[in-house]
């Protein structure tokens, strides 16, 4: 089977939920890319020194700068005259892209898998990961989505893909255009990547609480940082930090939840982390049936204590 | 102008799923079902616009089992003007609710439909860009804000990094995410007044669609579950188990 990976980038390098499609990908057969964007050579070089890639399609052109789904979409849709499946991480512009291109071919996508269990069958979550669904798509061709906790990434160097330049592309849709971006620029880990993540909650009460209290805990284990729904909708963290099942899905080695209450929304993104530290007043919060080690008490006592002693 | 507004009825989101003895699905029988939370605030947005004198007319869509009715009902006493009921009695896959609401934007030419992004019970999140895809129209996913200016939409998106804006030629598809608004609860005056508005009941032969699944469940089943509750006495254990662990030094 010859699968086309959608390689996931900021204009300058391959963005890691890449490496999890590639590896989702090369279970199902030969694993060739599209690099789509504007001046993107030097993705493109990055991307062919992925582990086990073959051909880098590259389709460099304004109509592809800000992967518009309109504009990206039809170009997926030729190339896979060629290809037996699209791969796609399942991020936010994955999710944008892959429907679209899934109703030009009519073929009934499969979202957010978690395994391949064979050339047409894979799992994936249904109701907000409370149940597993093993599905089977009688589709010629598939259109799928990866989500990157549940595949190891592949390596990054090691690869000699080949590049190949996409003739005569550089059609504007002409449906719709990009306005602006307002991207958070932080040190701190991505939460898709971190080793540790510290995430705050509803019971922090304020913005200001909550960067004096998450921030330095955060600073002190190397940690991304991540919000429960409550707290992003009152404004203590922006909308990028949110974690569950609407949110972002994360998988840490280290997931520590301060006054969440683990609402199943909440635990839907970060149940899969290795290990749970749950700081919650309420004993019998719901967070608790999944901690590890949960710490019973007012969080602001405990944060700044536990930030002290570590 | 005219806006369409699909909504599924779906597993209530505060009820917690139960996987079926026989691992056939979820089982749905006697428990709450409600509207799916992301096309309530699909609902509410287009009243918004109507309340703005931006939309005239919102019509409610479903697709489903007969009780999708019920669905309609609290679109229609949220606001909606009319609803059109599309009646199958086995899942429609997120394709052939596309081609639905296709040969529905057809007939209705609304310049505007508004959809979740996805719904709570199969997460599939697929249905407006894959409408978006066969009418070949814009598309503003996970929407936090929506501006509707002369004969564009100017959409603000909820991205993994932040926020991006995107500007859609009318005609135009709008998913929406959590924090565009907060949907109003339908008083009771307006429940009476939902009865007595229209609601037209197709079939999906009405409009010669193919709702053949592509899909096979296969089984569905419990997650693994954790190893749950263990707890620390204070800090000082949890920071001696933390570096145990070699998470801090
Ligand atoms: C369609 C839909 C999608 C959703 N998607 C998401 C999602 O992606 N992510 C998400 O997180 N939520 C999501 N939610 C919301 C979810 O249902 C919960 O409402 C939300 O997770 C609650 O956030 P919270 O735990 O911060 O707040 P609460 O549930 O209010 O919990 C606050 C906790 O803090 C504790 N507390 C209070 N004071 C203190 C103190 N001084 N010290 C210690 N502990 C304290 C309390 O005991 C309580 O357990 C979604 C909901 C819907 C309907």
């Amino acid at each position: 089977m010859k699968t086309l990976v959608w390689v996931e980038h900021d204009g300058q390098a391959v963005k890691d939920a890449t490496l999890s499609a590639v590896t989702a990908a090369s279970k199902l057969g030969e694993v060739h890319l599209l690099v789509a964007g504007e001046n993107v050579a030097g993705v493109a070089e990055a991307a062919a020194k992925i582990a086990g890639v073959g051909k880098v399609h590259v389709a460099d052109g304004a109509p592809f700068a800000h992967a518009l789904a309109e504009n990206v979409a039809p170009l997926v849709a030729t190339l896979m005259e060629g290809h037996d499946a699209f791969v796609a991480p399942a991020t936010t512009t994955g999710k944008n892209i892959t429907p679209r291109v899934a109703a030009l071919l009519d073929v009934m996508q499969l979202s957010d898998i978690l395994s391949v269990e064979g050339p047409d069958t894979f799992t994936r979550p249904i109701y907000a990961g409370n149940a597993i669904a093993t599905v089977k798509t009688s589709d010629a061709k598939l259109v799928v989505t990866v989500r990157g906790t549940a595949f190891e990434k592949a390596a990054a160097e090691g690869g000699s893909g080949t590049i190949e330049a996409i003739e005569g592309v550089g059609t504007d849709a002409g449906v719709s255009s990009f306005v602006s971006a307002e991207i958070a620029q932080s040190a701190r880990p991505e939460l898709t990547s971190a080793k540790i993540i510290v995430s705050g909650g509803r019971a922090l009460g304020s913005a200001e609480e909550f960067h004096k209290l998450i921030d330095p805990l955060a600073d002190k284990l190397g940690a991304g940082v991540g919000a429960s729904r409550a707290a992003v909708d009152a404004g203590y963290a922006p909308n990028d930090y949110q974690v569950g099942q609407t949110g972002k899905i994360v998988a840490p080695e280290v997931y520590v939840a301060v006054g969440i209450s683990g609402a199943i929304q909440h635990l839907a993104g970060m149940k899969d982390s290795k290990v749970i530290v749950a700081i919650n007043k309420d004993e019998d919060a719901p967070i608790f049936q999944v901690a590890d080690l949960g710490l019973v008490g007012d969080l602001f006592k405990l944060v700044p204590e536990l930030t002290e002693k570590l | 102008m005219k806006a369409l507004v699909p909504v599924k009825r779906v597993l209530d989101y505060n009820v917690k799923p139960r996987v079926k003895a026989d691992g056939t699905g979820v089982d749905l029988a006697n428990v709450k079902m409600s509207m799916n939370p992301f096309d309530e605030i699909a609902v509410e947005e287009a009243i918004r616009l109507k309340e703005k004198g931006v939309v005239t007319e919102i019509v409610a869509v479903s697709i489903g089992v007969a009780k999708a009715q019920d669905t309609l009902r609290t679109a229609l006493a949220m606001g909606a003007d009319r609803a059109i009921l599309v009646t199958a009695e086995t899942e429609v896959e997120p394709l052939a609710v596309a081609k639905l609401l296709k040969a529905i934007v057809d007939e209705e030419a609304p310049q505007l439909v508004i959809l979740g992004k996805q719904a709570i019970d199969d997460d599939a999140n697929q249905t407006g860009q894959m409408l978006a895809a066969l009418l070949g129209w814009g598309q503003g996913t996970f929407a936090s804000k929506v501006e509707v200016e002369g004969d564009s939409a100017k959409v603000t998106r909820e991205v993994d990094g932040g926020l991006e804006t995107v500007s859609l030629k009318l005609p135009a598809i709008i998913t929406t995410d959590l924090r565009l608004n907060e949907p109003r609860y339908a008083t009771l005056p307006n429940i009476m007044k939902a009865k007595s508005k229209p609601l037209a009941t197709k079939t999906p032969a009405d409009y010669a669609v193919d709702i053949a699944p592509r899909l096979t469940v296969v089984s569905v089943a419990e997650p693994s579950k954790r190893q749950a509750g263990a707890k620390v006495a204070d800090v000082d254990e949890l920071v001696m188990k933390l570096k145990a662990m070699g998470v801090a030094k």
